[in-house]
């Protein structure tokens, strides 16, 4: 995440430049490839993600306003489709699903057999669009669910077009967190969306460039479209007002109980609406369901919620029965112990935690009060 | 960095219930025969045993045998430990393990032995007694102590006078009978007699949570190390494997960092409130 800081370089030389009309031929090529095109699109007056067919589906024409507890889209005379903040949901959900079937059990000459879920042969996926701070939790996942098969099929196949940030909302914090906005290493082509909509792309890797290549998009990009770029990206993270308080994070990994967590307290619905749109949140419980009609059973990991009271229920009740005690195990896990089980933050500064609570708890405001 | 589990798979193996022995009113201990051997467990380790189409729980072997035959002590507390608990022999069952951090057998040679155990805490200890009283270990002396709220809460009562009798059982119940011939009160009151040489005592602890903290205080009081107290801890598991979340204790997952834990490892962990 060396080169996403707020003065990296400018574009490769190499990089290409792109006419909005040129964005089918990216999609196209890679859904000719036999991929699937996940990418931001507007649905009910909210930015989210879904598959796209065109760019005709990207949400050009919107802007989104974020704050503590807000979010709002709007129809704007802008030309761009990637100047706003980071989509409602995150693209965890493509590749660790809200439900994966575990095993499934049948009955051969009367014995149960379990039958370990098939590895049903998926089209590859191709992210569009992705930020830096969601690109980053990528990488963060990447660790924390290495042994997961059903993460590591999709993830393997994976292509990833990234957009460089050119607008910042008010929730965003990834300069303090280190992801972005120019996203980091992995992505195969990031793009650049220049302020009439026409864009820049930029090949990481060699799949990437042949993307490019195969889309015929070779014209040259100029040096002038190359510095506005860069400086619309530094402008963006100029605009970011919000940071991680280091030194609040290191006094409440030191003496969880000597901190103030009232403020948060008073206001946690424990909903777990920041854990679901997290996008390194990855927890999940494994619950059985019995099919009626043949009586076998079959097992799904399904997502699941710390802020829940049975999250960590044993015999005898849940070990984390207060709400401060339930927003301080996600606190501290993002923020500090994830470092201890993952040599990461859990933290990619998306800010949805904060966009999507419903009173408006801010992470990077939550203890320091 | 955690640690990695030996075992990754969210995917049983098929098991038979060979045996039932009713221990309690509410406990049963489970012979399963495995389709398919696993790993040997070490003591401590633990097992998720799967009552098909009820669920998975967490329960370690009473019994490690050689990885095909494994013994389980299950209490009825719940939906699953109901349907496991009211198994016949023959049934099918699953099993995924072995599991976790056991305990630490190589820091006994030499060493005098207390195994301290508190109501269905004896369960995961039981390897432990029976190497024990085989003379296995390699410790200098070992004696077992055991907790439980009253009498007939006693877990392996024929073979603690049995077959355990070397271990000079000292036994302690919080409600007594007319007939108990033990101690009453807490199993600490059975300690002071039993530490000897504080240098030279390793202690395996195993209890409700209020228990274990008790029995390391009294034992750090009469000078044990802290690091030569071993707990096993309980938290919800639901994969065993690291990765569900659900038995973070500060920086551990308790399923592949525990359950045991040494107890200079988990004491500032359990100092925090409802961590």
């Amino acid at each position: 995440m060396s080169d996403s800081g707020a003065t990296a370089a400018l574009p490769d030389p190499a990089a290409v430049s792109l006419a909005i009309a040129d964005l089918d031929r990216l999609i196209s090529t890679l859904r000719d490839d036999g991929r699937v095109v996940i990418g931001p699109t507007t649905r009910d007056s909210v930015m989210t993600l879904d598959e796209i067919a065109g760019a005709g589906q990207l949400p050009r024409g919107w802007l989104d306003e974020q704050s503590p507890g807000k979010y709002r889209a709007t129809p704007s005379e802008t030309a761009t489709a990637f100047a706003h903040g980071p989509p409602s949901m995150s693209w965890k959900r493509f590749l660790h699903e809200e439900r994966t079937l575990v095993i499934s059990t049948s009955r051969t000459n009367g014995a149960m057999v379990i039958d370990p879920a098939p590895a049903a042969p998926e089209k590859p996926l191709a992210f569009f669009g992705i930020q830096a701070c969601d690109l980053a939790a990528i990488g963060v996942l990447d660790v924390a669910l290495a042994d997961d098969a059903a993460y590591r099929r999709r993830r393997d196949d994976l292509l990833v077009v990234a957009a460089s940030c050119t607008d910042s909302v008010a929730t965003c914090f990834c300069v303090s967190a280190g992801t972005g906005p120019r996203p980091g290493p992995l992505a195969d082509i990031v793009l650049t969306e220049l302020a009439d909509g026409s864009l820049i792309a930029d090949a990481r890797t060699e799949r990437g460039a042949a993307v490019l290549t195969r889309a015929g998009l070779d014209t040259a990009a100029t040096e002038a479209d190359c510095r506005s770029a860069a400086a619309l990206v530094d402008a963006a993270a100029a605009r970011q007002t919000r940071h991680l308080d280091t030194e609040a994070i290191a006094r409440a990994a030191a003496a969880p109980d000597d901190v103030g967590w009232d403020a948060v307290a008073e206001r946690c619905l424990t909903c777990g609406n920041c854990t679901m749109v997290c996008p390194t949140c990855f927890c999940t419980s494994i619950s059985d369901q019995t099919r009626l009609d043949d009586g076998c059973a079959e097992r799904w990991q399904i997502w699941a919620s710390c802020f829940s009271l049975d999250f960590a229920y044993v015999h005898g009740g849940s070990v984390r029965t207060s709400p401060t005690s339930r927003y301080r195990q996600w606190y501290l896990h993002k923020l500090v112990t994830w470092h201890d089980q993952f040599d990461s933050s859990g933290c990619v500064g998306c800010g949805r935690c904060i966009t999507w609570c419903p009173t408006g708890i801010d992470i990077t405001e939550a203890i320091t009060s | 960095m955690r640690s990695e589990p030996a075992v990754t798979t969210l995917v049983p193996t098929m098991a038979t219930v060979e045996a039932v022995r009713r221990e309690l009113d509410d406990t049963v201990t489970l012979s399963l025969a495995l389709s398919e051997p696993s790993l040997t467990p070490t003591p401590g380790q633990f097992a998720m045993l799967w009552a098909p189409g009820v669920g998975e729980v967490a329960i370690s072997y009473s019994g490690v045998g050689d990885g095909s035959r494994v013994d389980h002590t299950i209490r009825d507390v719940g939906a699953t430990t109901r349907a496991l608990t009211t198994c016949e022999p023959g049934a099918e069952l699953g099993s995924r393990g072995p599991f976790g951090r056991g305990w630490d057998l190589s820091r006994l040679p030499g060493r005098r032995l207390l195994i301290i155990a508190g109501g269905l805490g004896l369960a995961p200890l039981r390897p432990v007694v029976e190497a024990a009283t085989a003379g296995t270990l390699g410790t200098s002396s070992a004696q077992l102590l055991v907790g439980a709220r009253s009498p007939d809460a006693m877990l392996y009562r024929d073979e603690i006078s049995t077959h355990w009798a070397s271990l000079e059982p000292q036994l302690t119940v919080d409600h007594a009978t007319d007939t108990w011939k033990g101690g009453v009160g807490p199993v600490t009151i059975a300690l002071g007699s039993a530490i000897g040489d504080p240098a030279t005592v390793e202690a395996i602890v195993c209890g409700p949570e209020i228990m274990m903290r008790v029995v390391a205080r009294e034992l750090m009081d009469r000078d044990v190390a802290p690091d030569a107290i071993q707990v096993s801890l309980e938290r919800n598991m639901q994969c065993g494997v690291a990765r569900c979340g659900h038995c973070q204790l500060g920086p551990l997952f308790t399923c592949v960092d525990g359950p045991v834990l040494r107890w200079d490892e988990a004491e500032p962990l359990l100092a925090v409130r409802e961590r």
